[in-house]
């Protein structure tokens, strides 16, 4: 999810022991998170914010069968109907010795359509430049951010007072 | 994050480091201005990697007569080294794939370097069989694709084009997983930069922001990526065994031939992964992110391995004679005892000798040997694969073809090349990318980081979830005491007292190394086997030995595995009585008075 041309207000906490707490606290008095970033992945806040899980996995297969198939259904068609061969007295459809090229063509297809798809569905790529909010949420911070158009201004400054928050700020993406 | 550790688990993070210090130590290896040594480094591995080059220019014009190639000798060191370094490739992908789904922790501190280690490995493998091909520039005709010649296609049926596929397979995977880990560092690294630096680094880090989605999705594409290049990195080599094991030369013919090579493949790229972490670690200061811990574990893996070679090659030796196959027999008898038993015996010593020097605690961390043995294991590894290929070829089926195969100049200096390609290409890698994993340091942090874990662990009153239980002020001068003590090896008997009752009272003291210990085997009845059942129950001092009753000490031995019938604790406490007081004379008096350690 990439955040464009809005106004963000976001805390900074120090420790991912903090931030989990204050995304308790917010889901709890059912404030609006926009986002939350942090420098590492946090074990725990995907429950919290309630992120469906990844269906990236579920694409892999799909990849994995798709290049099993085009594998092995092109030797098949080459040694079968195209181009048919007979090598050391072995049948023109010798199908164990296609296994191997199947197996890595079907890592191959999965790995490359996992990649390109993960880059893609998260907007992420050579030559992207997302805005971010602060140059430390990849060094030694945690942020969660609010839309501040959809909260109100007094009710997140006193969250963030109350969940330990070392900063506030406002930032137009 | 609030899983429970244990406090007795080693640290793989030193130092006491925060978040912040992570980021300035492993950041800042590529924010200096290179160092000498880098410099002259490099201007080495360019200089060597120009010669290489030179000598490939020279096979390409002048076509392979000019290797000492010759008809019974089809393959040589190109074979050999193309072996060798695809092997040496395997680390990288294990330690990132397999160390992740097996969730060993120690991976985070190697796996981007062994990675990188893994890829540059295996553009060097590929560059021999392309070479070899005699016409580069028809090395296209491998690829199946719709050509004017027919179409005309490659022998599916033939392990050589499957090589093809795994090696472009494994490259291509390896990449993706080593760039995609990468995504997250250089973000940190472009969210330090100012100006063009900041541009570049935004360009590599493809608009990373760190948001909680993108994680996920990142740590799912991790696991799957890890979980199906463990089997691609087995098939991998096991590929490559078959350009051998399908085929009816003597020695080579054989099943046991896919197991061996990837246990090889494992056994080789540890020792390469050891030789580059042991430098790296000493020339960019990584000694608090790379320990010791982190040595001792590869040279595990390196003792394993490299026993499973040894019974590999000792399982040919017997199949050879059991077949009743003359020609299987003469193959072996040549490669031991014929014109190159140099290199067989050197293959037998590096591989299978000397990784049992491993089994010792001791010389597995030991830094100078295990840099030494990494050397000899990489040495008796290439020796390996020049047996199987070079000496069995060089006495085949006619005995009017034998001959002696020695290298020419150009095929040494391709395979010495490849070194200048795999160091310039490793060194550009340090300068450009943090060696080690920045994120997913952090994220172990607080399960790893020393001040959090083993000995050296210090309280944090504002994280309350580690176990510690409740009596914080009380535990924490336990510790402060303890190392007090510590500090002082020869300390008196009463300050160790004062330590251990009052260590006592906190769990999470109750470890052996770096703490106060006595030797409990002084006490008359305590031999080696009870001092281990009574220091696992917490008693490790002449003072808590004093403290505990009989009725205890029979309860402890009772409840410890091993047989404890014969001991009688009930002289113990007093015979500990005297010795914690220094009182010798007195406890040998009283040891002459016992029987076994009952009151006579």
């Amino acid at each position: 999810m990439t955040i464009r041309d809005k106004k963000v207000i976001y805390g900074l906490y120090n420790d991912e022991q903090d931030l989990l707490k204050a995304v308790k606290v917010a889901k709890g008095a059912h404030m609006d998170i926009l986002d939350v970033f942090s420098p590492f992945p946090v074990h725990g806040l995907d429950p919290l914010l309630e992120l469906e899980e990844s269906r990236l996995h579920i694409a892999g297969f799909i990849y994995g069968m798709i290049g099993a198939l085009t594998a092995f259904l092109g030797m098949t068609w080459i040694f079968t109907k195209d181009w048919p061969i007979i090598f050391g007295g072995k049948p023109y459809w010798s199908v164990p010795a296609f296994i191997p090229i199947t197996f890595e063509t079907m890592v191959l297809f999965a790995s490359i359509g996992m990649v390109v798809t993960f880059y893609t569905v998260c907007g992420l790529g050579p030559g992207v430049t997302n805005p971010t909010l602060d140059d430390r949420l990849t060094d030694d911070k945690f942020a969660i951010a609010f839309d501040a158009s959809h909260v109100d201004a007094g009710d997140v400054e006193s969250f963030f007072a109350k969940t330990g928050a070392a900063e506030v700020n406002t930032k137009i993406l | 994050m609030s899983a429970p550790v244990s406090p007795i688990r080693t640290p793989l993070v030193e130092g006491h480091k925060s978040y912040h210090d992570i980021t300035n130590d492993l950041v800042g290896a590529t924010e200096r201005a290179p160092s000498k040594t880098w410099l002259i480094a490099f201007a080495i591995s360019l200089t060597v990697l120009g010669f290489g080059v030179f000598c490939i220019l020279w096979t390409v014009w002048h076509g392979i007569g000019s290797w000492n190639l010759n008809r019974t000798i089809g393959w040589g060191w190109d074979i050999t080294n193309f072996v060798w370094w695809i092997g040496i490739g395997h680390a990288g992908t294990l330690i990132s794939a397999i160390l992740l789904l097996f969730r060993q922790k120690w991976r985070t501190g190697v796996n981007r370097a062994a990675e990188a280690m893994t890829i540059f490995a295996v553009m060097c493998a590929g560059l021999f069989p392309l070479i070899h091909m005699g016409r580069i520039w028809m090395a296209m005709f491998i690829f199946p694709y719709p050509n004017t010649r027919g179409p005309l296609w490659p022998n599916f049926n033939s392990p050589l084009l499957w090589d093809v596929f795994a090696i472009s397979t494994y490259f291509t995977v390896s990449l993706l997983f080593w760039y995609t880990g990468l995504v997250p560092d250089f973000a940190t690294v472009r969210d330090r930069a100012k100006g063009f630096r900041r541009k570049v680094y935004n360009f590599l880090s493809f608009g990373w922001t760190g948001s909680a989605k993108h994680w996920q999705r990142w740590e799912a594409l991790s696991l799957v990526l890890a979980g199906i290049a463990t089997p691609l990195v087995l098939s991998v080599h096991t590929i490559v065994s078959f350009d051998f094991a399908t085929s009816v030369i003597p020695g080579w013919h054989t099943t046991i031939f896919p197991p061996y090579f990837v246990a090889g493949a494992i056994f080789s790229g540890f020792a390469m992964v050891q030789t580059l972490m042991i430098i790296t670690r000493k020339i960019l200061g990584l000694q608090e992110y790379i320990t010791l811990e982190h040595i001792e574990s590869m040279n595990k893996v390196i003792v394993a391995t490299g026993m499973i070679v040894g019974v590999a090659y000792l399982t040919e030796l017997f199949i050879s004679w059991y077949s009743g196959y003359i020609y299987e027999q003469f193959a072996f008898f040549n490669r031991a005892l014929g014109p190159y038993y140099w290199s067989y015996f050197g293959m037998m010593f590096c591989n299978v000798v000397s990784p049992l020097f491993f089994f010792s605690k001791k010389l597995r961390r030991n830094i100078p040997f295990t840099f030494f043995m990494s050397i000899l294991i990489n040495i008796g590894m290439w020796f390996e694969r020049f047996v199987i290929i070079a000496t069995t070829l060089a006495r085949d089926y006619l005995p009017s073809s034998w001959s002696f195969y020695v290298p020419s100049w150009v095929e040494i200096g391709i395979y010495v090349g490849t070194f200048g390609l795999f160091f310039t290409l490793y060194l550009l890698f340090v300068r450009v990318a943090p060696v080690v994993a920045i994120a997913e340091i952090k994220s172990i942090l607080k399960t790893s980081g020393d001040q959090y874990v083993g000995p050296n662990a210090i309280h944090h009153d504002d994280h309350d979830d580690h176990g510690h239980g409740d009596d914080h002020g009380h535990e924490h001068d336990a510790h402060e005491e303890v190392h007090a003590v510590h500090s002082t090896p020869k300390s008196t008997a009463a300050s160790a007292t004062e330590a251990v009752t009052s260590s006592a009272a906190g769990s999470t003291t109750g470890t052996s190394a770096g703490y106060v210990q006595d030797d409990l085997t002084k006490i008359e009845g305590i031999g080696p086997k009870t001092e281990g059942a009574l220091k696992d129950a917490g008693i490790f001092t002449f003072a808590s030995l004093k403290n505990t009753d009989v009725q205890e000490l029979q309860r402890i031995l009772d409840k410890a595995e091993g047989n404890f019938m014969g001991n009688n604790p009930e002289s113990w406490p007093t015979q500990a009585n005297l010795a914690a007081e220094g009182l010798w004379d007195e406890l040998e008096q009283l040891k002459d008075k016992l029987d076994g350690g009952k009151f006579a």
